[in-house]
């Protein structure tokens, strides 16, 4: 019912999950390793927001990379000039810009670079800036009935669009090359080792933040609406609803959703550049949400750490077979296991985890899996 | 009833179209239609395919935009009106081929079609409350589902799910039911309990149903409308359009 946000399953899947990301993973790894896994991690707030749009409500975007690109802009730009300080930029020819935009004979500071010398404004700005073009795209296309494929080509072009004018307008957005060089957060170094970890907790708190969001809308009634719209949109239509209004909503959810990711991707990472703004990264971004499972909120974030972390292993050694290795992988999802990890998950390692749990009553095993455990401390 | 007069003021009607034209590339599918609809009036178009019955449904839903007419529910002008405006007036569309939420369970089906937390915020805010319960309840009582409530809707029969589209139309509690052939595909058992049903509905909805089935038609209708090329051919009781020469020649008589 709406009351509950989880199931008691879910509850644990969920402390699974944030005990891994939260625990597990800082526990285990260096903190190069760990700051990979923070970089992937940035993704599942996309795949997490594809969940909601496309795997419940039928939307397929393949431009979800818009959105984690003007996150990860907005707040690109806000270091990029607390980088630029007159004093840390004295040898260019103007002081006190970023140095892209001395390189290109730009001499002043553009008019709309200058708010993003406020930190306040740029957090609200890495949420609203893509929300707001997410609405005029759901208002320009949903209200104009454009769906299905057509809709999936139209976010394509878009994504190819803001990538050709990134590149294009070097001297504002830092071209192909992207924002780099970024140092300090309000005199915070957020190169060193410290600032890392500490960013890496912060991305994995934001995540779960996310994902309970998420869950909440999911348990609604508009999440079962989104179920009722992919499936006969005319039947939620004559039934009294906006259908327009309901999609413009979820995209811009997901859009918002994807902006937190790409913040916090160049916080972490410390650049932003046109290649994570394009098809191939929104096309990649779908697969991990594919690969995950597109219903499943917690799938899209197991989706998003294997394909990267396959990713990530596999162009090491071969780095021109991975992107047939992804196409395979995705082919291989669509044709064999549509719904993903949490469907293979479901419909072969629950069973498994009843028939045991029914087995061994009250007294916790020795050998208890860490979901048991936590299922036994829960109660 | 009556016969109708358009001379009389429009008012006195629940539904008035008048000179309903709509032509798609210059086929006009309906063309100056004119018919009007009582209150509790339970009326039923007949004709052969492509006389435009399925077309003046959608017309007035707002599924298609007229070319030319107009078409007043009530005080209110439909063909300037979106869908869900349409439906939040009162009145409420069956289509042909049973369209309901396959994936989610009949409560949810019926749930969802609950006239409250229609806007994006209202839904996020909905509350499942013994109001809603009961309506669930009281509706599917009322279209022989009451023992199905927790089952998924794709595994609904055929007879099942037409049952539960009506249910969905009810729940919105419309003062007009478009229903297009809500019999179809049904056997015979379901077709005698869909006439008990509608017979129910009328006591405090109007309907206009769209059906082939002569049998059925004859039980239920109170007038029939029989179109042909997009224009009314014959309209009157039963017995009146089954003895048209007119209607026995394009239809009847087939």
């Amino acid at each position: 019912m709406n009351a509950t946000l989880y199931t008691r399953r879910e509850w644990i899947a969920l402390a699974v999950l944030a005990a891994l990301i939260l625990i597990v993973f800082p526990a285990t790894m260096d903190i190069f390793r760990l700051n990979l896994v923070g970089k992937y991690l940035t993704y599942a707030f996309v795949a997490a927001g594809l969940v909601l749009c496309w795997g419940h409500g039928g939307i397929l975007s393949l431009g979800q990379g818009i959105f984690f690109g003007l996150g990860g802009y907005c707040m690109a730009m806000f270091l990029k000039l607390e980088a630029s300080s007159p004093e840390n930029t004295a040898i260019q020819s103007t002081p006190g810009i970023p140095d892209f935009m001395d390189w290109n004979q730009v001499t002043e500071l553009p008019f709309w670079w200058i708010p993003f010398k406020s930190f306040p404004f740029t957090l609200a700005a890495v949420i609203v800036v893509p929300v707001v073009f997410a609405y005029i795209i759901g208002a320009a296309m949903f209200k104009r009935r454009v769906g299905g494929v057509y809709f999936a080509i139209i976010t394509q072009a878009i994504a190819a669009i803001l990538t050709i004018l990134i590149i294009g307008q070097q001297g504002y957005t830092g071209g192909v090359n992207g924002i780099t060089d970024l140092r300090t957060l309000l005199g915070w170094d957020i190169r060193t080792d410290s600032a890392k970890f500490i960013l890496y907790f912060v991305n994995a708190a934001l995540l779960i933040v996310v994902l309970l969001l998420g869950q909440a809308v999911r348990v609604s009634k508009f999440g079962r609406l989104l179920i009722a719209m992919r499936d006969k949109e005319d039947r939620v239509r004559f039934s009294g609803y906006s259908v327009a209004d309901f999609k413009i909503f979820i995209f811009c959810l997901a859009a918002a959703f994807s902006a937190i990711g790409g913040a916090m991707f160049t916080l972490q990472v410390g650049f932003m550049s046109p290649s994570f703004v394009g098809i191939v990264p929104s096309i990649e971004m779908v697969i991990f949400a594919a690969v995950g499972g597109r219903l499943s909120l917690f799938g899209a974030v197991y989706g998003a750490l294997i394909v990267n972390w396959a990713k990530t292993s596999f162009s090491e050694s071969f780095p021109e077979l991975w992107l047939f290795a992804m196409g395979g992988l995705f082919i291989a999802v669509v044709m064999a296991f549509p719904n993903g990890l949490a469907g293979l998950f479901r419909s072969h390692v629950e069973p498994l985890l009843a028939k045991l749990t029914r087995k061994s009553p009250p007294p916790p095993a020795p050998d208890a899996t860490p979901a048991e455990a936590v299922k036994l401390a829960a109660e | 009833m009556q016969q109708a007069n358009p001379a009389s003021t429009p008012r006195d009607f629940l539904l008035s179209v008048e000179g309903l034209t709509v032509s798609f590339d210059g086929f006009k599918a309906v063309n100056d239609l004119s018919f009007y609809v009582d209150e509790n009036e339970i009326r039923v178009i007949i004709g052969p395919n492509g006389a435009g019955k399925t077309t003046v449904l959608d017309l007035i839903c707002g599924r298609t935009t007229a070319t030319e007419g107009s078409i007043r529910f009530r005080d209110k002008e439909l063909t300037r009106m979106k869908e869900h405006e349409i439906v939040h007036a009162g009145v409420g569309r069956k289509f042909q081929n049973p369209s309901i939420y396959e994936d989610l369970t009949v409560f949810e089906n019926l749930e969802l079609s609950f006239p409250r937390g229609r806007g994006v915020f209202g839904a996020l805010a909905f509350k499942r409350d013994k109001e809603v319960i009961d309506r669930v309840e009281e509706i599917a009582e009322m279209i022989f589902l009451r023992d199905q409530l927790k089952t998924e809707a794709a595994i609904l029969s055929h007879g099942q799910k037409q049952w539960l589209e009506i249910g969905m139309l009810l729940i919105q509690s419309p003062e007009l039911l478009m229903l297009d052939e809500p019999v179809a595909g049904m056997s015979v058992s379901e077709r005698v309990k869909t006439a008990e049903l509608l017979h129910q509905i009328i006591k405090d909805h109007s309907v206009i149903v769209i059906e082939h089935d002569m049998k059925f038609v004859q039980d239920i209708a109170h007038r029939v409308t029989v179109m042909h090329q997009g224009k009314v051919l014959s309209e009157g009781s039963m017995d009146h359009v089954q003895h048209d020469p007119k209607v026995i020649e394009v239809y009847l008589g087939h």
